[in-house]
């Protein structure tokens, strides 16, 4: 796709540029349990957004809410500084979000370039599918993200864990989104492949691309993002640039809700 | 389907690709030939030649394999298999429709009323389009009935099984208050044509322009498909393989033309229509030909149109995702629930156009009509390869479906079979080409 069309983004500095999203004060609760509680995050353009905290936290619902999947009981959506309705998927692949969620969410039963065209079919002149154009610029995406990928008339369901991972990725960045959500993108993957979502998550950032990333394994959370976000028990426990804090005090973050002085602290901190 | 073909060559092909390939694994790849289909079309076989042999030697006259109840068999597969092919998308999606014989019932009677009660008033008796308002009158009420299954079950939120339980029994009731339960008979004379009969077919002529034209649509797919896997540099299949599924399809077509055209009117009507038309009737009688029926075209047409709707288009590939994962369509940002209602209304679309053949075919329409047939059609899909937990399913394996429940009814009327002993077999063989099914899919994987 056109990747290369896309602008590059100016330099940016945090503290005079809008958020690309600015999530405000959301809130969601399943049955008595509120699993995000009064929770507040930003992104902004070419930003790698770490989302950390236990199992259980309440990342996965926050991003859920942003990507449409689960809605919000308060809270408001801003993108761009404008505030925004999305309460459903298409709401939020039309202004650019495009999610690869933990449990991948492929149809099992169709090919990789059915499901990465998945509700966005490339059509011919008569409003059919055109499988043969699909194909070939599925053959052109998984070139790039898994170079020895040749499945492509296979079920995803009888691909490996990594090869429906690459698939799941592919997807997301296929339609030039501005806003990526990655949920636990390499849980599935072996070292090879780790290291090459991190190469695309860098090459994506280049392009001015706002990323939410979940990640549990700290070394990549280093290795990857810019800020990160620690939530416990649906709350924001604080969020931090990674050059104020260190590996130990994240780690306090997630698990005693330590706020350290680096970080600014969330409605969700302990107070010690 | 495609889906099926993908994991023979994942489970076979792949497996045996360092190894050396036995003949038959080769032939599969290289023709791209579904097991599966290659299954059905053998039991097919099997159960008429099974009962034409046990007329054979037990009654002394075999009676299936003539052209006479093969062309029999076709018409009365018709009905059924129009509705199957719609089934197909509702189990694809892990639903399930009760209520399509209670549909063809109360459709029918509309189409009936409209045809005898209603248009000869305003058009007078036997006005050229009271046949054709009559049927678009049956197929809006069909898919406006199934819009409001589709309605409760997406929108609503109620299962589809009880939704279509309810609609059992609500239209078969509804078909009876119509009329208040009278035998409306006969339907327009035109209409009649739609279920067959020697009036009711094409004749010999038309019959192989139709089979030529279909010869040359089978040789047009074939080289298109193989321009565009050229266009795209994708592996071409083997020329061989090429000539031998346009041999192969060209012969079948050609012979279901010449069946039909070898069974000649019967005498009685062949008189009356010479008498009719002031010909004289030669020594040794004269040979018309019945040639395709016209319900049998029905149901091809159908046929490829489910076919292109679910290989071609947007929304059959949205029915096989929904089908293969709901929730990750939902989330691709299909609108799951429109799509669902979509496919109810297109199946109750297709219940009032079964309907139209059912009566036709009766010359007459009762609120009991179609009674029983939502078994016969989920049976039919199900035979056919649709999976009932989602996501797998082909209109050709339902066709081929209904085919082989007819032919297993027919089959037995014409050896002497009790209805008991039918009801009997037919349950079985649902069960036992079900479970079949299973162990196939299993191995596959």
């Amino acid at each position: 796709m056109a990747k290369s069309v896309r602008k590059k983004p100016a330099a940016q500095s945090r503290t005079d540029s809008v958020p690309l999203v600015e999530l405000r004060d959301m809130s969601i609760a399943f049955g008595g349990i509120k699993a995000v509680d009064h929770a507040t995050v930003d992104l902004y353009p070419g930003e790698v957004m770490g989302l950390l905290g236990h199992n259980g936290a309440g990342k996965s619902t926050l991003i859920k809410i942003l990507s449409g999947a689960y809605k919000r009981d308060t809270g408001r959506i801003f993108i761009n500084g404008e505030e925004v309705h999305i309460a459903n998927p298409r709401d939020a692949k039309a202004h650019g979000i495009e999610t690869i969620y933990q449990t991948l969410a492929l149809a099992d039963n169709v090919d990789a370039a059915a499901n990465l065209y998945l509700g966005r079919e490339l059509l011919t002149s008569w409003g059919t599918l055109d499988d043969a154009a699909m194909e070939a610029e599925a053959r052109k995406v998984m070139g790039r993200l898994n170079p020895n990928f040749q499945r492509f008339k296979d079920p995803v369901k009888s691909l490996s864990g990594g090869q429906r991972q690459s698939v799941a990725i592919a997807r997301a960045i296929l339609f030039n989104a501005r806003i990526l959500i990655m949920d636990e993108p390499t849980a599935a993957l072996g070292p090879q492949e780790t290291a090459q979502v991190g190469e695309l998550i860098r090459q994506l950032k280049a392009d001015g691309i706002g990323i939410f990333l979940i990640e549990h394994d700290i070394h990549n959370v280093f290795d990857l993002c810019d800020r990160i976000c620690v939530m416990k028990n649906g709350q924001v426990v604080g969020s931090a640039s990674l050059k104020d804090v260190t590996k130990d005090e994240v780690l306090g973050m997630i698990i005693a809700g330590k706020c350290p002085e680096g970080a600014i602290a969330g409605p969700g901190a302990a107070n010690i | 389907m495609k889906d099926s073909t993908n994991s023979d060559n994942a489970g076979g092909g792949m497996k045996h690709l360092a190894a050396k390939e036995s003949a038959v694994t080769r032939f599969m790849r290289a023709t791209e030939i579904d097991a599966r289909l290659l299954g059905m079309i053998g039991a097919l076989v099997l159960i008429w030649i099974g009962f034409h042999v046990y007329g054979e030697v037990v009654n002394g006259f075999g009676a299936f394999l003539t052209p006479r109840n093969l062309w029999n068999l076709s018409v009365q597969t018709a009905s059924i298999g129009i509705m199957a092919t719609g089934m197909v998308f509702v189990i694809v999606t892990r639903h399930i429709d009760l209520s399509v014989g209670s549909m063809l019932g109360f459709c029918a009677m509309v189409m009936a009323i409209t045809q005898v009660w209603v248009l000869p008033q305003w058009l007078g008796l036997g006005h050229p389009m009271i046949w054709i308002i009559a049927v678009i009158v049956g197929i809006i009420t069909g898919a406006l009935i199934g819009s409001l299954h589709g309605w409760l079950i997406a929108y609503r939120g109620i299962p589809a099984f009880i939704v279509t339980l309810g609609g059992l029994l609500a239209w078969r009731g509804m078909a009876f208050l119509l009329a208040r339960g009278e035998t409306i008979s006969p339907v327009d004379a035109t209409f009649a044509l739609l279920g067959g009969g020697p009036f009711g077919a094409i004749g010999a002529f038309w019959s192989w322009v139709i089979g030529l034209a279909a010869c040359l649509g089978v040789i047009a797919i074939i080289l298109t498909g193989r321009s565009q896997r050229r266009r795209f540099r994708f592996p071409l299949r083997p020329v061989w393989a090429e000539w031998l599924l346009g041999g192969v399809g060209c012969g079948l077509i050609l012979g279901f033309v010449a069946l039909v055209n070898s069974y000649p009117w019967p005498r009685g009507i062949v008189q009356q229509f010479a008498k009719a038309e002031g010909i004289e009737i030669p020594e040794g009688g004269l040979f018309i030909s019945h040639g395709f029926a016209i319900p049998v075209l029905i149901m091809i047409v159908v046929g490829i149109l489910m076919t292109f709707l679910a290989n071609r288009t947007r929304f059959g590939r949205y029915v096989f995702a929904i089908g293969g994962n709901p929730e990750a369509a939902e989330l691709a940002g299909i609108n799951t629930r429109w799509v669902t209602l979509k496919i109810f209304a297109l199946l109750g679309a297709l219940c009032g156009l079964s309907a139209a053949v059912a009566s036709a075919r009766l010359n007459s329409a009762t609120n009991a009509l179609g009674t029983l047939d939502e078994l016969y059609v989920i049976a039919a899909a199900v035979i056919g390869g649709t999976s009932l937990s989602g996501g797998i399913g082909t209109i050709y394996g339902a066709i081929l479906g209904a085919l082989v429940m007819q032919s297993l009814q027919t089959g037995m009327v014409l050896i002497g079979f009790d209805a008991a002993v039918q009801q009997v077999v037919v349950g079985c063989v649902l069960v036992i080409a079900v479970w079949l099914d299973t162990v196939y899919r299993k191995r596959a994987q």
